[in-house]
């Protein structure tokens, strides 16, 4: 039985090397001047970069506020679709599934374009509204998931006892649903925050979010410091993740 | 009453949410240069996109068959590494599993930009130059880590007996594993290369940071660089129309099929 756990020595040897040496690299870079010398330059730079400042600032609000409408919209949706008094097609769930199934630059590109072709102005407005086009499937998966699992006893029993709907909603079927919003807030947050592409095209290249901050120092030559931008981003990232604890339930089969 | 009001609500948001791809697969069939200019019906865009007759011509031709090599290749690659890999980890010591398990959910958790810088930079410190073959050793670095998911439970559900049987009776381990673990193991490698494919075909990040300066592109960048230049080249619209219908098919077929098992399971 030993034996066969060395059947994972390749794959334990390709991570890493392409996972956790990469990421160290981030780190090495970032702490570097073009010459290797060992620096704080690149995050003082950053701090003092009042551009790069606020494209960060701009990209968190963006990215907040697109999760905020995702689940505004999304958790009614779920929730309809998980019950089954209200909806009895199988269909309406695929409809909702299968954008993430399509390239997400095509998507975007489509809002772009419908946008153009009614004459509304790209920009701030568009690049929300494009964004939640694109992410609100994210957001209704896991809730669908959750809610579609609960045990629709807790619920009864509330309303047995004597809760009104409204406090059946807010105390019951809230906190339960918890982790599904949580892998919605990681799935719709996390893309949003570190966009870049996206938002080019959603608002003519008019407004600039971090990422894209990012992407223009790597392809300029300038890897230090848009080695310590990613790392920034990182852990914006690494604070969200925290935010939810079983990370194998955002993963398990979408099919 | 509450009903209707409750499919009211999910019918407009769907309205709203396909109304851009309704747009692009309606204005592919008119030849207008420009999209919302109906110009009559013509399929000519269609004709256009298979016999590559289009300004650039042959360039996304090529960008698409990028795409579906990369994919394929990306897919074979991660489901072999990822299931050898997973049956390691199931017989694994929990300390060595917490520690391998950890390092396959980064590129899960991690932004596509994140994987797709930190490749760079590893590919820029050991100097190798970019292109093909960095790209698909990108895709195989986040398609697997699906594989090991899939393929994991699996092997907890299976009955570690069969082999152990199979083995006593006289099979050789290789026997063992083709004729024994492999069947049982099949639908989760199904899975996993599927979902492997697919999160190849989607990616952009990754591979606009890892395919380097030697012009390759697949059918994602392709679209960035020519989104960029100002104006979609026409014959993308029938493309879009037809990977929509495609995977609109394949996911109503699995889904009712899915649906149709668990009603036979349950009767």
């Amino acid at each position: 039985m030993t034996k066969r756990s060395t059947w994972a020595l390749p794959y334990a040897i390709f991570l890493v090397l392409f996972v956790a040496l990469p990421l160290i690299l981030i780190m090495v870079y970032a702490f570097q001047d073009g010459a290797g010398n060992w620096t704080l330059g690149n995050f003082t730079k950053f701090f003092k970069d009042t551009d790069a400042i606020n494209t960060f600032a701009l990209s968190l609000e963006v990215a907040i506020e697109n999760t905020a409408i995702c689940i505004l919209l999304g958790y009614p949706a779920a929730w309809i679709l998980a019950n089954k008094k209200l909806n009895k097609s199988a269909v309406t769930i695929v409809l909702f599934i299968m954008p993430m199934w399509i390239n997400a630059l095509m998507r975007t590109l489509a809002t772009a374009e419908l946008f153009h072709m009614l004459g509304i102005q790209l920009g701030k407005g568009t690049l929300i509204v494009g964004m939640v086009y694109d992410y609100l499937p994210f957001m209704i998966y896991p809730i669908y998931n959750i809610l579609d699992r609960m045990d629709k006893s807790y619920a009864e029993a509330a309303a047995d006892l004597g809760a009104t709907p409204w406090q059946v909603f807010w105390k019951v079927q809230v906190p339960l649903s918890m982790p599904g919003i949580m892998s919605g807030i990681m799935m719709v947050f996390m893309p949003t925050v570190s966009t870049f592409a996206i938002s080019e095209f959603l608002t003519n290249n008019k407004i600039k979010l971090f990422g894209t901050i990012i992407q223009e120092n790597i392809n300029s030559s300038m890897w230090n410091y848009g080695a310590a931008l990613s790392l920034v981003m990182l852990v914006i990232i690494g604070m969200t993740s925290l935010l939810q604890d079983n990370k194998k339930e955002v993963s398990g089969g979408i099919v | 009453m509450k009903r209707f009001f409750a499919q009211c609500y999910i019918w407009l948001l769907l309205i709203v949410l396909y109304a851009p791809i309704v747009f692009i697969a309606v204005f592919s069939f008119t030849e207008s240069k420009v999209l919302g200019n109906w110009t009559g019906f013509s399929t000519k865009l269609y004709t256009n996109l298979f016999t590559g007759d289009m300004q650039g011509g042959g360039s996304l031709m090529h960008a698409i068959q990028n795409t579906i090599i990369i994919a394929l290749i990306a897919a074979t690659v991660s489901t072999v590494l990822g299931t050898i890999a997973a049956i390691g980890i199931h017989n694994m010591r929990s300390k060595a599993k917490q520690a391998i398990t950890f390092l396959n959910n980064i590129p899960m958790l991690n932004p596509d930009i994140i994987t797709g810088v930190s490749l760079f930079l590893l590919f820029v410190f050991l100097h190798i130059s970019q292109g093909y073959a960095t790209v698909v050793l990108a895709h195989i670095t986040f398609c697997t880590p699906y594989v090991v998911l899939s393929v994991l439970p699996k092997l907890t559900q299976m009955n570690p007996n069969i082999y152990e049987a199979a083995l006593d009776l006289g099979a050789t381990p290789f026997q063992a594993l083709r004729k024994v673990l492999i069947p049982m193991l099949k639908p989760g490698m199904i899975s996993g290369f599927i979902l492997a494919f697919t999160m190849s075909l989607d990616d952009f990040a990754v591979t606009f940071f890892t395919r380097g300066t030697i012009g390759l592109d697949t059918l994602s960048t392709y679209i960035y660089t020519d989104a960029r230049k100002g104006g979609l080249t026409p014959e993308l619209r029938p493309m879009i129309t037809i990977m929509f219908v495609g995977i609109l098919i394949l996911l109503i077929t699995i889904n009712l099929r899915k649906i149709r098992n668990s009603k036979n399971a349950a009767e």
